[in-house]
Parts: C-alpha cells; sequence; structure tokens
C-alpha cells in the first residue's frame, strides 16, 4: 500500500534550491507517437494493419510481416510482470538524485515485452499488472506498470509524484476569481488538497456573486491582477512568484463577433490584450522563478495551466475574433511549453468547448458546466496530461479535426457547430 | 535441406595481441589500435606493407569506420570489415578473416577490438547505444546493460533456482585466474563472502556480477597455415565455428541464447564432443550469461548450471576451466575488446604462451561472444572451437 504523502517541512531558507536535472528526453521520430498519446493520457502502440501484430520498441516496419502500414492503437496495457528489479545506482543524475528505483518487465497480453517504471503497490514477479503511458519530467513518454487493483493514496506513489503536478500540498494561482470557472478551479483545487491557492481579481471594487464564497475558505488569498497592466503582473510575482508552484490562466475576454457584424477593432483588441498579452506579461513574470523552483522537493514547482478554447483549432465564425486570440495563445502556449520543457515544467493546455455561461448563452446545449472543466483540469495535473478536450462539443470538435481540418473548416462556415 | 558449410580447414590463428588496459585514458581509440598493430607487426615479423586484411570491433570510433583507420594507419588493404559487435565481434572476426583467407581474399588479416574510455564515455554510450535503447530503456533508469541483466538473472533464479552464490563461485573463480594474469586490471584475490557482501548496484546483480569499463586492445592474425609454418608462428586452427542473431525473439525474457540451434553443427564440424573440450572462455558481461552458454553450448542441461558450477572448479588449473584470464569480470572490459578476450587467451592457452595459468594439455578450447543489448537481451551469439595444428 502507499504511504500517504505527508504534508512537507518547511524550506529551509539557508540551502540552496535543488536544480532539475532532468530523465533522458531523446526520443526517434518513431517513438515519440508514444508520447503524442501519452500527452492525451492514452497509452498506445504501432499495431500492424496488415497483420494485427502489436510492435515495441517503436519501428517502421513490422516484425512479422514486414508491412510498412504500423498504426498506434489504444491498447488495455494488461499484462504479466516477469521481473523486477531495484536501482541502486543509475548512470543518470535524475535517477542518481532520486535512488533507489524500481524497474519492471511486463510480458503484455498483447505481444510485446515492455521495460517499466514499477509503481510502489506492484509485489514480486511473477504478477498480473497494467501498464500505462505517462509523460515523465522531460515530457515524454514513459510506460508505468500499476498493480491490478489501485488503493486510494496510489497517486502519492514517489515515482508517480515524479511524473505528475498533483496538486496536494502545492500551491496555486488561478488567475482570475470572477467568473463562475475561476471559482470551480479554486474549489476543485482545495478540494484536491492544494496547501495555498492565491486567486487574482482585477477590479475589486466590482462586487460579483461568489468571491466571497471562494475567499473564506482558509487556503484562499484573493491577490490583485490585471492581467492588461504589466506593472500589476510584475508587482504580483515579485510577491509570490517565488512560492507559486502551480499558474492557472482562466483570463478571458470573450465576445461574440465575427469580422462584420462589428467596426473597429476595440472588442478584438481587448480579446488580445487578456487572451494572448496577458499570458506573454504573466508567463515572462511568474515564468522563471516557476522553472527555478521545478525541483524543489516533493511539492516543488511543476505545472502551468492555459485557459484556451476548442475555437483555438479552428476558427468558429460566430465567435470569430474570439477564436483569433485563442488560436494566438494557443501558439504562444505551444512556445511556453517548449521553453519551460527544460526545467521539466508541464505545460497542459485546455481546449473546452462552450462554456455554459452569458457569453455562449445562445449557444445550444450541450454545454460545459464550469465545475466539469475544473475537475478536468485538477484530474490533468493528477494524470500528468499535457493537452484536454474537456466536454462533448469539444470532443466532437477534435474528432472532426483530426479527421479533416478542411472539412471542419467548411462546415463551421456554413454554420455547423 | 540447408547446405553443408565448408570446414575452416587450412587456416591458422596466431599473434594474440593484448595492448594494456587502462581504467580511463585520454587517447582516442585510434591510439590503441594504431598499439595493436604495431604489436601485431612485431610479434609476427610480418611487415605492414604484407598486411592486406583487416577485421575491426570498435564503439568509440565515431565518426570514423574501418575504412577511415586504413589512412590512419597509412595501411594499404584488399579486404577490410568493420563488425562493431562488441561481444560476438571476436567470433564474428574470426570466421569473416578465416573465409577471407580461404578464399585468397586476403593473405594475412589483421583482426583488431579496440576502444578507449574517457572519464564520461561509459554514459555517453549508453544512452545513445541504439534506437532502441534511447527510446525504450535508457529512459528507465538509466542503468545500462545492469538492469537489462538483473531482469534476465532475476527471472533465470526464480525459473532455475540459482544462488547468488552459484554467480559468486563464477566470478571468485575467474578471480583466481586473473592473478595469474599479469594484463588483469583486477589484482586483489576475491572471496565468495566479499562478493556476496559486495554493495547493490541493480537488484540482484551486486558489484562483483558487473564488468569495469576501461580502455584497452586485443588483436591477433589469420593466415593460411603454410604462411604460419613458414614463418614460425605458433599458431592454432579453427575445427568449427557458428554464430546466430536474434534468436529465440519469441521468448518474453531471455532464458536461453542462440548457441542452443547452432552448438550440435557446431561439435559436429569438430569432430568433439562437449566433453573433448579442455577451457573455455565464456563471455562474461554477467555470471547468468556464463551459466546460459554452459547450458546453450551443451555442457550440462538447461537449467542444471547451477548444479554443474557446484560440481566443478573453474580456474585454470580446475576441472572446467573458464575464462583463463580471469575474463572481463576481473581482466576488465576495453569496450570492444571485451568480445576478443577470450579469442586471445585461447590462442595463448593453445600455442603454450599462458604462463603461469596455462591449462594442463590444453588440445581444444572453445571460445563463445555474446555481444550488443540493443533493448532488452544480447543479440548476437556465436562460438568457436580452437585446437592445436595437426
Amino acid at each position: 500500500m502507499t504511504i500517504p504523502l505527508m504534508r512537507p517541512p518547511r524550506k529551509n531558507p539557508v540551502l540552496r534550491t535543488r536544480q532539475m536535472n532532468l530523465p533522458p528526453g531523446a526520443r526517434g521520430r518513431v517513438a515519440l507517437g508514444l508520447t503524442a498519446a501519452a500527452a492525451e493520457g492514452r497509452f498506445e502502440l504501432q499495431t500492424c494493419e496488415d497483420c494485427n501484430s502489436v510492435q515495441y520498441p517503436p519501428r517502421e516496419v513490422c516484425h512479422q510481416c514486414l508491412s510498412p502500414r504500423l498504426q498506434w492503437r489504444a491498447q488495455s496495457g494488461a499484462g504479466v510482470l516477469l521481473s523486477s528489479t531495484t536501482l541502486h545506482h543509475s548512470n543518470d543524475l535524475f535517477f542518481r538524485e532520486r535512488l533507489p528505483w524500481t524497474l519492471g518487465m511486463v510480458h503484455l497480453d498483447a505481444g510485446p515485452t515492455v521495460m517499466t517504471h514499477l509503481h510502489g503497490d506492484v509485489g514480486t514477479a511473477p504478477q498480473k499488472v497494467r501498464v500505462g503511458a505517462r509523460l515523465d519530467r522531460a515530457g515524454q513518454a514513459v510506460l508505468i506498470a500499476y498493480p491490478q487493483e489501485g488503493d486510494a493514496h496510489m497517486a502519492d506513489d514517489k515515482m508517480l509524484r515524479e511524473m505528475t503536478s498533483d496538486p496536494k500540498f502545492r500551491k496555486v494561482l488561478v488567475t482570475d476569481g470572477k467568473t463562475e470557472v475561476g471559482q470551480s478551479l479554486v474549489k476543485a483545487l482545495v478540494k484536491a488538497g492544494a496547501d495555498i491557492v492565491w486567486v487574482g481579481h482585477a477590479e475589486p471594487w466590482k462586487k460579483l456573486g461568489g468571491l466571497e464564497d471562494i475567499s473564506a475558505l482558509p487556503q484562499v488569498t484573493l491577490v490583485p491582477l490585471d492581467l492588461t497592466n504589466g506593472r500589476s503582473v510584475s508587482e504580483l510575482a515579485g510577491e509570490i512568484g517565488g512560492k507559486v508552484d502551480i499558474v492557472i490562466n482562466n483570463a478571458e475576454v470573450h465576445r461574440n463577433f465575427g469580422i462584420a457584424a462589428r467596426r473597429g477593432t476595440d472588442a478584438a483588441k481587448a480579446e488580445m490584450d487578456i487572451n494572448y498579452f496577458g499570458l506573454l506579461r504573466l508567463a515572462q513574470e511568474f515564468g522563471p522563478a516557476l522553472m527555478g523552483r521545478s525541483a524543489d522537493g516533493e511539492t516543488g514547482a511543476s505545472a502551468w495551466v492555459n485557459l484556451l478554447s476548442i475555437y483555438a483549432l479552428s476558427n468558429f465564425p460566430p465567435h470569430g475574433t474570439f477564436s483569433a486570440s485563442k488560436a494566438a495563445a494557443h501558439s504562444l502556449a505551444q512556445c511556453l511549453r517548449a521553453e519551460m520543457r527544460p526545467a521539466g515544467i508541464r505545460v497542459i493546455n485546455v481546449f473546452p468547448g462552450p462554456l455554459d455561461d452569458e457569453w455562449n448563452q445562445q449557444m445550444p446545449p450541450p454545454k460545459l458546466a464550469a465545475n466539469t472543466l475544473a475537475n478536468a483540469v485538477v484530474k490533468a495535473l493528477r494524470d500528468g496530461i499535457e493537452d484536454i478536450y474537456p466536454g462533448d462539443v469539444a470532443q466532437e470538435w477534435l474528432e472532426r479535426w483530426r479527421d479533416n481540418p478542411k472539412v471542419l473548416e467548411r462546415e463551421l462556415a456554413a454554420g455547423g457547430g | 535441406m540447408r547446405t553443408q558449410r565448408l570446414s575452416y580447414e587450412g587456416v591458422a590463428v596466431a599473434i594474440p595481441i593484448t595492448v594494456p588496459y587502462v581504467r580511463y585514458s585520454t587517447k582516442t581509440a585510434h591510439w590503441f589500435v594504431g598499439h595493436a598493430l604495431d604489436a601485431l607487426v612485431k610479434a609476427s615479423g610480418i611487415p605492414k606493407s604484407q598486411i592486406d586484411g583487416l577485421c575491426l570491433s570498435s564503439f568509440s570510433l565515431v565518426p570514423d569506420t574501418a575504412v577511415g583507420v586504413t589512412q590512419h594507419l597509412g595501411l594499404s588493404t584488399r579486404w577490410l570489415d568493420h563488425m562493431p559487435t562488441g561481444g560476438a565481434s571476436g567470433v564474428m572476426c574470426l570466421r569473416r578473416a578465416a573465409r577471407a583467407v580461404q578464399a585468397g581474399d586476403a593473405d594475412v588479416v589483421a583482426c583488431i577490438a579496440a576502444d578507449t574510455n574517457h572519464v564520461d564515455s561509459f554514459r555517453q554510450t549508453l544512452g545513445s547505444f541504439s534506437n532502441f535503447a534511447r527510446d525504450a530503456t535508457y529512459p528507465y533508469g538509466s542503468g545500462g546493460p545492469n538492469s537489462i541483466f538483473a531482469f534476465i538473472t532475476a527471472h533465470y533464479m526464480r525459473t532455475f533456482g540459482a544462488k547468488r552464490e552459484d554467480f559468486g563461485r563464477i566470478a571468485v573463480d575467474q578471480r583466481t585466474n586473473a592473478l595469474q594474469n599479469p594484463h588483469a586490471m583486477f589484482k586483489k584475490p576475491l572471496t565468495l563472502a566479499e562478493y556476496m557482501d559486495a554493495r547493490p548496484i541493480s537488484d540482484p546483480i551486486h558489484l562483483f556480477d558487473c564488468v569495469m569499463p576501461c580502455a584497452g586492445a586485443e588483436a591477433f592474425l589469420v593466415m593460411r597455415e603454410e604462411r604460419a609454418r613458414d614463418l614460425g608462428l605458433a599458431h592454432a586452427v579453427i575445427r568449427g565455428a557458428i554464430e546466430r542473431h536474434n534468436a529465440y525473439s519469441e521468448d518474453p525474457l531471455m532464458v536461453r541464447g542462440g548457441w542452443a540451434i547452432d552448438r550440435d553443427e557446431l561439435f559436429a564440424q569438430a569432430g568433439a564432443q562437449p566433453a573433448d573440450i579442455d577451457f573455455i572462455q565464456t563471455y562474461d558481461d554477467y555470471p547468468v550469461i556464463v551459466m546460459m552458454q554452459m547450458e546453450d553450448l551443451g555442457f550440462c542441461q538447461k537449467g542444471e548450471a547451477s548444479d554443474f558450477v557446484q560440481s566443478h572448479t573453474m580456474t585454470f588449473d580446475g576441472s572446467f576451466p573458464n575464462n583463463t584470464s580471469g575474463g572481463q569480470l576481473s581482466a576488465g572490459q576495453a569496450g570492444a575488446a571485451g568480445g576478443f578476450l577470450g579469442m586471445t587467451e585461447a590462442l595463448r592457452q593453445l600455442t603454450d604462451s599462458a604462463g603461469p595459468r596455462s591449462v594442463a594439455n590444453a588440445q581444444l578450447g572453445l571460445v563463445a561472444g555474446f555481444g550488443m543489448v540493443t533493448y532488452d537481451r544480447c543479440l548476437c551469439t556465436g562460438a568457436v572451437i580452437l585446437g592445436r595444428p595437426a
């Protein structure tokens, strides 16, 4: 059974903050298919379209029939642990700093034998296990063998904590507490065991519902934060930047205009100023400190979450300028992800479908409830996932986009949401 | 029906060379190759200009290959092979060189395995050893072959009831042999208690189950027997030789090596039985692989190597001499030269130049090779039976 994670002792300010050494991150192009699936929480292996053989390690040609038609397919992960070992020596700094480290060889029911990290609850070989794929701190997929039946504290496993960004005992900044989504995020984070949740509010004189509820929570502190104002962002970063472990940027401006429906650029500028430049300001001020603390103990800095939109993938003309601002933010978030990867900070992009809020009032259901979105974000942090598409609409649009982005563009142009 | 292979008759193997090992070197692999070739020339009396074949094994030549070495050493050959197959390269080089000589493609082939070892070489080699290692093993703890062979060892122990003490007997007897080998890196005796008490590296692999990476070279010459006789060179002859790659890939974890497929052919070609073999030089990257070779080459049944090592002494003067040089476990692993160590040692035994560690009345010796952990096991296996000339 996993020993529950205890609140880590206060940091000794005299000692140097431990620096991050990432696990080996090099992968061949084909092997990145494993990472692409794991980034969305799936375990996929290449399967031969001609003879159905499952392949591992990833390769170019089927080892049975030599067919080049290998497709990544979801795997159950069921298998038998054939052998395990506990490393007391490693040639890599990341592991050297975390020894002892346990590994297994699992014969998957699907065919191949895979080398895995081993969850602490897995007993001695031989026994049945379940294999899944996760992103490690280098942002690359690795395989992990879990016990068939998990217990309540499974996520507290020392090895798993190294792969994920579980909010438990971590300090989180939520950039906008005014919205229902922001308030749901705060509640979900508190429920998940977050140590402190700082909640930004841009215009404290505006009295909006819900803020009192969350500010009554002992973990929550309201902080002034206006993403349109560089000085405001900078001042807050100076105050709490060295303590934040997870940044959740949920601030957004959403107006319902295309190009012809409104003259001028003021609404589009306001959207860009928060949705794109707000992210840029926030990343410039909070990014460096977050990266500097990515190996700071069991609850060190670990993740950055961006609230984007499924409209970032393909423009939804009735919300045309909003879509464009989210597409810009998506592109910037990819840059942020690339820049944060050397520090091992996970950048999580959230692509929800239409939220059930005032700006989507005229959208037909199903619309995404704020607390569903919040729970999906917490789950992504816990599961170490990089891209999430919460809600039925987002899932459907994603499927259509993957199938054929040009067809989706035509459908959206014809009003087919 | 498979074609009957031609014999290796008429081929002489001579001039075992060891360029002394050092733990770390600032030189490149070329330095060690050059040193080995110089030693071959001096010991054989054959001028460099008459060496017309080169078969080279090395990991640390990169980005050079064997052909770059010819220019570096001012060598012009009419036959060239590059055999970067590590632990199997001794057997594989010998087989290729022998065929080249039989066919007349070359008269004198220098077989050289050499590697340097800078302070950080080993770590750098591991992560980029193969595509599969980069993608599917190195990101998992970066233990290198230690963790792969820990899986194989743990699985073997569970399946066949082998004990750590059994592996210890192999390591301890090899150390006894090494104490009579001036080239061996390890100079102190090793007791079974010390073996058992060593620190764990990757359970159940402990310190003395692991080889020490170092820099050095091993080399020998292959030529026609008449040539060796004319020059008065002491030599051995090839009685039989086999190799096999990616065998038993259906086994989910390695329990046997490709030797088992070809061993009957090996002994048939040599006209001998396992009982006729006076010594063996096994590939000892880890003791469990030594036990697999004893089984798969027919010295005992599958799963019975524990009993076998308990009932034999494996020192040079014992009932079953194994790795009389001390093997890689006690002599050190100079990269690819580890795949040549058994070959040069067997040549010394069969040409009466093994000094105080000579196996009495040795007539037939078996050298096995095992190389290249690209993913979860070594892919190359090979073996050769060497004898004294008629």
